[in-house]
């Protein structure tokens, strides 16, 4: 009787499921099933995210087994396991228990709200058809068949979409300023130079559903009045634009793309631009001039680019998530949208939820929802149930909200308010082990070594901070530090000319308003309380724990371990380098860092 | 060699003459820009090296040196960063006696390289070696996989 259902298998094939040996799981499945002699076809669904693993990529190899519909989900999948679930499951009937997904899988989705999601995952990136079936490309026939350019800028407007790579600027309103801008040809960039640090939001929708974006993209186009386009995607992203290109030639073979859309006066083809590694290209005019060929430095606005963008002509930028909300808008209506989120900020924001957090994955949530829920009920809480510190939004232009703020409304006013933004999504939990001044430090060599150079406060300002920053971590802090940080950050994002300086002071003034005891403790008493910064540490060893197993002497790269076997051993602080090897390894806890 | 660079010459016409794009192109081929390529190209196309070196030096991408046989790429986003990376990249500086402010080990078999994120953030903290991504990398996992290539 089996032979005859319809039994389809999702693996996940993303980033995070092939690191976790996705392919090795999806050949594994052909095998066995062949080999078994049913009929199943193993799609490589799910980008990495959704139903294959729904954006729980921490648990990969996802695996879903829809057995007439019938839908089981298993977690960690290896392909060692693939020949148990053929035989007991899919033979059988009987699914592997023990090996499926538990409560807190369950959990980690009940609070979100997909809709950029809501295709990611269930249908196959690498097939037009998948998503055609879906509903996909219905919204650019509506638009194409029935509404103009205008009608369709007032509906995104009355949508209340705002641009979600960070700057929160009103899409349709961009959209009206470019198709009333003099000037031809106009030009519609999808910007995927997604820069910051522990964000991959974009990634993970252009991987899972790439016809989204291009169906956004073309609707964008037709409504400003474009007749070309360019992602311009960063080159760290392989998967992404291999899929990118598949899914344009494909969307160019069913007649999305090109002359004559749906044989109608509207013309637009889509170029691929990869990016060449700068932070600041996605900042829209340094973006242009990459995309120009040119060094990627910002310009003063205005002239904004719906004016004078690319090549001088009138242009709009849009992120990825911004594009992807778009066929979902026209497809379920304006109000469908605005009925999510809050008054100011509408529909839903996709976050990477990472850091220390149980479940970490990417997640869609209504804006408004409260930070205590994507914590603590979709994150599952703290990793080894420590204690939470912060929570950074935002990456290098963001800021921290701190553990007592937790019940804070997630939305473009609320976390303003709060000295942080929602930026472009990154959301990285911190517990009790973090240090903060650390922290602080991390996003300044970031942005220190991104700043383009252009403009005096942001290439030298950015520089003195990080200076101030190292000498701090390094037990060298000055008693007037503090004030001096203060100081020169505002003055840094006061006088810089583009996004990138303005904000670069932003982790600094967000740890000082909320750390203060940490910068105190790490300028005047030499201590770093979290245990983090290297050279306000010392690592010794408890003779009364320690067993002399030599594990530590074994894993010490610098040789700094000494003792006899089955007799406590000792660590020479002159050639110690720190690294924290011994104090990992040891099972005995006979470690102290302090 | 001449060959290869006719065609990135051809495909830099077919490209609105876009510079960064001859660059990749020619990253692409010999794994970094050798001097005597941007000579080449900025006698044919009339542009000034200076030009090419502005670009270059610019994008993270562009390599001005050869690289090792082996490129090690440790990601050192935000996530990557709680979760440790500094320690990961530190041992491997080590176990390669590659020396500091350097990136390629002497006998130019390992380039380690830091990227600023790789978008994998939920399998933190990663590294890539020779385009394979690993997640949830630890010290000992990572020696054991450079000893497999040493």
């Amino acid at each position: 009787m089996m032979q005859e259902c319809n039994i389809v298998i999702k693996v996940c094939m993303g980033t995070g499921g092939i690191a976790a040996g996705g392919t090795g799981v999806v050949s594994a499945f052909n095998e066995e099933i062949k080999a078994a002699g049913i009929n199943a076809s193993v799609e490589k669904n799910c980008s990495v995210h959704n139903v294959g693993c729904r954006g729980f990529c921490a648990r990969d190899v996802l695996v879903d087994v829809i057995i007439d519909g019938e839908k089981t989900t298993y977690e960690y999948i290896k392909s060692d396991m693939v020949p148990r679930i053929v035989q007991e499951h899919i033979l059988q009937g009987q699914a592997v228990g023990d090996w499926e997904v538990k409560e807190d899988y369950h959990t980690f989705h009940e609070k979100q709200v997909k809709v950029v999601l809501s295709d990611c995952g269930e249908v196959d990136p690498e097939d037009i058809e998948s998503y055609v079936e879906r509903g996909g490309y219905e919204a650019l026939k509506k638009v194409l068949a029935t509404m103009t350019p205008e009608e369709t800028i007032d509906l995104i407007k009355a949508s209340g979409l705002r641009g979600r790579g960070g700057a929160g600027f009103p899409t349709g309103l961009k959209w009206e300023f470019a198709r009333k801008a003099p000037g031809e040809p106009k030009y519609l960039i999808c910007n995927a130079d997604e820069g910051d640090p522990g964000a991959f939001m974009d990634r993970s929708v252009i991987e899972g559903n790439p016809h989204s974006v291009i169906e956004g993209m073309i609707i964008g186009a037709y409504a400003i009045g474009a007749l070309k386009g360019y992602v311009y995607i960063r080159a760290e992203y392989p998967l992404a634009v291999e899929r990118l290109k598949i899914a344009l030639d494909q969307a160019r073979q069913r007649g999305f793309l090109g002359n004559r859309i749906q044989e109608r006066d509207f013309n637009f083809d889509i170029k691929i631009k990869l990016g060449a590694g700068a932070f600041v290209c996605g900042e829209e005019t340094a973006l242009i001039a990459s995309i120009e060929g040119n060094r990627g430095m910002p310009k003063a606005k205005p002239p904004f680019p719906a004016q004078k963008g690319l090549w001088g002509k009138p242009t709009v930028i849009n992120n990825v998530e911004t594009l992807a909300n778009i066929a979902y808008i026209i497809r379920n209506g304006a109000d469908w949208f605005a009925q999510f989120g809050t008054e100011k900020s509408k529909g839903t924001k996709v976050f990477a939820l990472t850091g220390k957090v149980k479940n970490s994955g990417l997640i869609e949530v209504p804006l408004g929802i409260a930070l205590r829920e994507i914590v603590y009920d979709i994150g599952g809480g703290i990793e080894g149930d420590r204690k939470l510190k912060a929570v950074q939004t935002g990456g290098p232009s963001g800021g921290c909200i701190t553990a007592d703020m937790i019940d804070i409304a997630v939305d473009y006013e609320s976390l303003a308010k709060a000295g942080s933004i929602v930026g472009s999504g990154g959301m990285v939990v911190m517990d009790e082990t973090d240090c903060m001044v650390n922290i602080a430090k991390y996003f300044l060599e970031f942005t220190q070594a991104e700043s383009c150079g252009k403009c005096v406060p942001c290439r030298i300002g950015t520089k003195r901070l990080l200076e101030i920053l190292e000498r701090i971590t390094d037990g060298r802090g000055r008693p007037g530090d503090m004030d001096l940080l203060e100081k020169l950050s505002n003055d840094i994002r006061s006088a810089s000319l583009c996004g990138l300086g303005q904000t670069a002071p932003n982790p600094v003034l967000s740890t000082l308003r909320y750390f203060r005891d940490e910068y105190e403790a790490h300028i005047h008493e030499k201590r770093c309380p979290a245990g983090v910064c290297k050279n306000l540490l010392t690592y010794s060893i408890l003779e009364e724990f320690c067993k002399g197993c030599t594990m530590c002497a074994r894993v010490c790269p610098a040789g700094a371990i000494v003792g006899e076997k089955k007799k406590p051993h000792k660590i020479i602080q002159e050639i110690c380098v720190k690294c924290g090897a011994c104090f990992e390894t040891c099972k005995f806890k006979a470690i102290k860092k302090g | 060699m001449q060959d290869i660079r006719e065609k990135i010459l051809e495909a830099y016409h077919e490209n609105e003459g876009n510079v960064i794009s001859l660059l990749q192109d020619i990253e692409e081929s010999f794994g970094y820009l050798p001097q005597d390529a941007i000579d080449w190209f900025s006698e044919q196309l009339d542009i000034p090296p200076s030009r090419f070196y502005g670009i270059a030096t610019f994008y993270a991408q562009f390599h001005l040196k050869p690289r090792g046989e082996n490129i090690i790429t440790a990601c050192c986003g935000t996530a990557c960063h709680v979760k440790g990376s500094e320690r990961l990249i530190n041992s491997l500086m080590r176990e390669l006696h590659i020396p500091s402010g350097e990136d390629t080990s002497e006998d130019k078999k390992f380039t380690v390289e830091k990227v600023n994120c790789v978008g994998a953030c939920s399998i933190a903290p990663v590294v890539i070696i020779n385009k394979e991504v690993h997640g949830k990398m630890t010290a000992d996992r990572l020696m054991k996989e450079i000893r497999k290539i040493k």
